[in-house]
């Protein structure tokens, strides 16, 4: 059985969890960039990555769709569960696991292509045989930015605003119907009110997609997230997972001192 | 004026000695530095244009073998005479077996009388070039030039020569420099720099794109990037040697084109031939493009690979849809600047084995050949003044065409650049 009927078959499977990191280590070179992480994703939630600058947050973000694979001297111990499957067996395609697990970055990077050609080239690369019109229109709706852009399809994703261009990215994510997308301070580069649409375009998508975010805005993590998980590091600088919980409990009542001390400011 | 503040926290510590006016001076010797460095390299640049287009433009004397005068049959100028009278002059006053070469060329029967009417002017008039003079001495020295062409060449008359013209650049080589043309080593170099573009750009991009997007950082990769990095710096004659025992010696039957049972006699240019020609300046200009290629490669920023990989896509759909796009210009750029450099190359090629005089146009890769440098080169050696005026013209001629080459270069780059943003 190739790995793409093994990962269809147990998509079924009524697992709780959307993805589940157990023991994961991540190492760059000889540098343990993280260390013995387990995380529980739900399903359809909006789960936030806090912690201070160096923790690993991102490292850990990649590390759930391989990303990090990217970086040439990188590595990861440990596994990470996603329907059934560790997507670090040998058997498994990092191409496919990408398709399923979606990313859009900290600063917006469309492609130099026309509106139009960003969404679909995604959902074309992965062979996608439906209606290309109706997937790119529905996909651009479903990112808010459908109104915004439906009679300039064809200028190009760079002539939009930062904003405009990072809800282009989300849109272009969702085109390849990913079952979790991953962000990665999605809206750091912009200005609040284009935070303010990205966030609330977050929580229109977390009733289909399970989201995982890394902030460093403890106030977006409070009013985004449905769960928080907080990273601090070691002395020699290797990520830990501290806490992690409803982000309610995590904001108002954190049961451990670092975390405590990190969003009230503290740390930090 | 000095800013100086009555009262401030540096002039109350004395921390800070601010001592203006001596930056200042400084900052202006390095200012008139980088400009005299500028005012050099334009001065060496146009005192090379003013020497080549002074040889290319002149006074000349000319004189005449025969005059016309002197060809007037039964009282009819030669201007008036029909096409018969011309051929029989024509007949009487040249050789035996040029008149043959010119009937073969084309008979006599089929030429029109303006054709013969030529002919006559050129082989028995046949005007000669006696002295020449450049173009300083005919725009300053005017009066000098005309009393000492009088005086030696009562017979001459005095005419302004541009040796550059429609005519030279459409004529074939010959031995007569009033004659020669630069039209077979046009045609030569342009030849040669297809068969060179062909093999060095793909093979060039390729090799980029494997460095850059597919080789890890290991031994065996650093020593190959070095490698490359140095063959740039190597001389090109080295190449010349490496092309004359790989193409035309060890590769004979491929470049001479007896492989393909071509060329019937495979004696005349042995692996002598453009094709070995253009493999020798594509391996030379081979790390150029690779470097250039890297560089371009390196350029296209991260961001665009990870929203590619992020979405899904395989390194070489990220690779063919974004990373080569994106780097396009950049790689079209360095290309035309290293085929630029391939068409100036002189020294490769006398290895490789120009040939040293052809008049016929190249038919293909599998000719003999001959470019505008090695045609330059050649006629700077000659004893004859004209040839030093008709290298010159030549020399305008690859200038014209590397300049056509840079200013391709500049609009591919803008239009791709324009075309992505």
């Amino acid at each position: 059985m190739n790995e793409q009927n093994m990962i269809s078959n147990l998509r079924q499977s009524n697992g709780k969890y959307a993805i589940e990191s157990r023991h994961l280590n991540v190492f760059y070179g000889s540098f343990k960039a993280i260390e013995d992480v387990n995380l529980l994703i739900e399903r359809q939630k909006i789960t936030a990555i806090i912690g201070p600058s160096g923790c690993g947050k991102s490292t850990m973000l990649r590390s759930f769709n391989r990303m990090n694979e990217l970086v040439p001297t990188a590595y990861a111990e440990g596994e990470v569960i996603f329907q059934g499957v560790n997507i670090y067996e040998e058997d498994i395609d990092p191409v496919e696991v990408r398709r399923r697990i979606g990313m859009v970055f900290q600063k917006p990077n469309p492609f130099p292509k026309s509106i139009y050609e960003n969404v679909a080239w995604g959902a074309r690369m992965n062979g996608y045989k439906g209606n290309m019109d109706e997937l790119v229109e529905q996909s651009l709706k479903n990112a808010a930015l459908w109104e915004e852009v439906y009679d300039k399809l064809d200028q190009s994703g760079l002539s939009l605003s930062g904003g405009q261009q990072q809800r282009l990215c989300i849109a272009r994510a969702i085109a390849v119907r990913p079952d979790i997308i991953l962000m990665d301070e999605p809206a750091s580069a912009l200005d609040p009110i284009a935070t303010l649409k990205i966030e609330e375009l977050m929580r229109d998508l977390s009733e289909k997609y399970t989201i995982i975010v890394v902030t460093h805005n403890m106030q977006q993590a409070a009013r985004v997230s449905d769960f928080t998980a907080f990273f601090s590091m070691t002395p020699d600088r290797t990520g830990v997972l501290v806490e992690y919980g409803a982000t309610n409990q995590i904001f108002t009542n954190p049961r451990d001192q670092r975390t405590e001390d990190y969003i009230t400011g503290r740390f930090g | 004026m000095t800013y100086a503040p009555t009262k401030s926290n540096s002039t109350v510590n004395g921390e800070f000695n601010a001592n203006l006016s001596r930056r200042h001076r400084i900052a202006r010797i390095w200012l008139i530095v980088f400009q005299v460095s500028t005012v050099i390299g334009i001065v060496v640049l146009t005192a090379l244009l003013l020497n080549i287009i002074n040889s290319a433009f002149g006074y000349v004397v000319i004189q005449n073998q025969i005059e016309p005068e002197e060809l007037v049959l039964d009282g009819v100028p030669l201007e008036e005479q029909t096409k018969e009278q011309l051929v029989s002059i024509l007949k009487s006053n040249i050789s035996a077996g040029l008149f043959k070469r010119l009937e073969n060329d084309m008979p006599f029967a089929e030429r029109t009388r303006k054709d013969v009417y030529n002919l006559v002017i050129e082989r028995v008039v046949e005007p000669t070039v006696e002295k020449t003079w450049s173009l300083t001495d005919s725009l300053f020295r005017k009066r000098q030039v005309f009393a000492e062409a009088a005086g030696e060449f009562p017979d001459g008359y005095i005419t302004f020569q541009s040796w550059i013209d429609p005519k030279f650049v459409t004529s074939p080589q010959s031995s007569d420099p009033e004659r020669a043309g630069v039209r077979t080593a046009i045609l030569g170099s342009l030849w040669t720099i297809a068969i060179t573009l062909l093999f060095a750009f793909p093979v060039g991009v390729g090799a980029a794109i494997y460095l850059e997007e597919y080789a890890g950082d290991n031994t065996i990769n650093r020593i190959i990037q070095t490698n490359i990095n140095n063959l740039a710096g190597v001389p090109s004659i080295i190449y010349g040697l490496l092309g004359l025992a790989i193409f035309v010696r060890a590769m004979e039957a491929f470049t001479s084109g007896s492989l393909f049972g071509l060329v019937d006699d495979p004696t005349t240019a042995n692996g002598r031939t453009i094709l070995s020609a253009g493999l020798t300046l594509g391996l030379l200009i081979l790390p150029m493009i690779i470097i250039n290629a890297q560089e371009a490669i390196k350029a296209v920023p991260n961001s665009l690979r990870q929203a590619s990989y992020g979405l899904g896509a395989t390194r070489w759909q990220t690779v063919w849809y974004h990373v080569l796009p994106n780097a396009l210009p950049g790689i079209l750029t360095g290309t035309i600047l290293s085929i630029s450099r391939a068409v100036g190359e002189t020294a490769p090629l006398v290895v490789v084995g120009a040939s040293t005089f052809i008049t016929l146009d190249p038919e293909g890769p599998f000719s003999k050949f001959t470019t505008l440098p090695i045609q330059i080169y050649q006629w700077t050696a000659r004893p004859q003044d004209e040839f030093r005026n008709i290298a010159a013209a030549a020399i305008i001629v690859l200038l014209i065409l590397l300049l056509t080459l840079n200013a391709s270069a500049v609009l591919l780059r803008n239009h791709y650049s324009r075309r992505l943003t």
